[in-house]
């Protein structure tokens, strides 16, 4: 592995969390509970969507260094498998109710954020100038979902009900955005990615004070279901692209 | 997604300032010459908010000549902002009508686009235009999670009909990726806000 390989496993990460969540939040148009809400996901889906186009950019020009071609960004999106994909197992988990939908969003906008922070200050130029970008629109991101986390916790019986379900349920993904892994502790001592590890401290601090002030319970198991460095998804991602990439599958090449 | 080559939308860094306005092109030693391209520029509206330029909006970055190439330097609004494509054509369209066919865009994603830049003049076409301009940023501090909006004094958003600042927040998120939606408590009606990013 070179030190190329490394980054262009790195980059494909950061774009297929942002390709993934924002194909989940696209199912919600049209399907919103209330029109603003519809908006809502349609614009931090679009946010997502464009974070991607540029990661998944640079990643086909950091393939280019290495192999005969890099990959475009289409070529990227929908041809590869789920055991190609990189998305961390949250991302990819069903939207559920809009108690699961905003529990999934809070938890990865935290983690996202923080993310950015550091990438925004990457000795890759490239790097550096995206999660700028992103940064200042996942801003706005996080702000929605904690709204939305404290409002339906601190809630009527059945939103509290349901918030703590969702928790519950998805607790067990959100500890694999902080495993560590050797392609990134390589990359963050280069200075160029972001040692994940290190941010769970913050990032539970963040989550623990919003989920007191929706008094919701954070669950006691550190257990974390991992996998998605490797390639190992849950069945959950299989079922999106199969959704997602079937017209360039069927057509290849097709344009509109 | 398009296509196309991932190159387009990648921020490219600047060339080196020997290869910048070389003597084969006698527009580029002219300010004259680049004045009248940004004037160019300055007459195209953004296509989502026709009230305002392009120029006015902040989002163009530069304009020079690469050797006998005018090179026009964009930045995005938002990451996604679907506009930016319309953006790109519209350009190329101008530059076409008015004889200069030798030019290309540059995506320039840093320093990320900012509200701030939106000129005083067009702010107030925004307002008569129906949508609240863009108040101060945040800032480049995190959000603070915990505190939350509903302990925060809501910002004083001046309704663009009434003036009236009991407004409130609907939705950040609004008909486009740079506004939020909020309503007026005094005339009642719904409008738009400029975000502030």
């Amino acid at each position: 592995m070179t030190r190329d390989h490394d980054l262009l496993d790195y980059l494909l990460r950061l774009a297929d969390s942002d390709l993934v969540l924002a194909q989940r939040l696209g199912a919600w148009i049209g399907h919103g509970p209330v029109l603003e809400e519809d908006i809502a996901s349609a614009n931090v889906g679009l946010d997502l969507l464009g974070q991607a186009r540029l990661w998944f950019a640079y990643a086909g020009e950091v393939e280019a260094r290495f192999a005969k071609r890099g990959r475009s960004e289409d070529e990227l999106a929908f041809l590869r498998e789920s055991s190609q994909y990189r998305n961390v197992l949250l991302v990819e988990q069903p939207n559920g109710d809009y108690a699961h939908t905003m529990t999934r969003q809070f938890f990865f906008d935290a983690f996202h954020e923080l993310l950015l922070d550091i990438l925004s200050r990457s000795r890759d130029a490239c790097i550096a100038e995206i999660a700028a970008k992103g940064a200042k629109e996942v801003r706005y991101h996080v702000e929605r979902s904690s709204g939305w986390v404290i409002r339906l916790g601190d809630g009527t019986d059945e939103s509290r009900r349901r918030m703590q379900a969702a928790c519950d349920a998805l607790w067990m993904y959100a500890g694999e955005m902080f495993e560590p892994d050797e392609t990134g502790h390589a990359l963050a001592v280069e200075g160029i990615g972001c040692d994940a590890q290190a941010l769970a401290p913050a990032w539970r601090e963040r989550v623990g004070g919003v989920m007191a002030e929706a008094t919701l319970t954070v669950p006691v198991s550190d257990w974390a279901q991992t996998g998605s460095k490797r390639g190992v998804h849950t069945e959950h991602l299989s079922r999106l692209l199969a959704e997602m990439q079937v017209l360039p599958r069927t057509f290849a090449g097709a344009q509109w | 997604m398009s296509a196309g080559n991932p190159r387009s939308i990648l921020p490219r860094p600047a060339p080196p300032a020997s290869a910048v306005a070389g003597p084969k092109t006698p527009r580029a030693a002219s300010i004259s010459a680049l004045a009248e391209i940004w004037n160019l520029l300055g007459g195209i509206p953004d296509p989502e908010i026709p009230v305002i330029s392009i120029v006015e909006l902040g989002i163009v970055r530069d304009v020079a000549y690469e050797g006998s190439t005018l090179v026009v330097s964009v930045t995005p609004t938002y990451s996604g902002c679907p506009a930016t494509a319309v953006i790109a054509g519209d350009i190329a369209a101008t530059l076409n009508e008015a004889g200069y066919t030798d030019h290309r865009m540059r995506t320039q994603l840093a320093p990320a686009w900012s509200t701030d830049w939106i000129e005083p003049a067009a702010r107030e076409r925004l307002r008569l235009y129906g949508i609240a301009p863009p108040g101060e940023r945040v800032g480049t501090q995190r959000v603070n999670v915990s505190g939350l909006r509903r302990h925060a004094p809501p910002r004083a958003i001046a309704c663009p009909r009434c003036g009236s600042l009991r407004t409130r927040e609907i939705s950040a998120f609004g008909s486009t990726p740079c506004k939020a939606q909020h309503r007026c408590d005094d005339c009642l009606e719904p409008f738009d806000y400029f975000k502030p990013i």
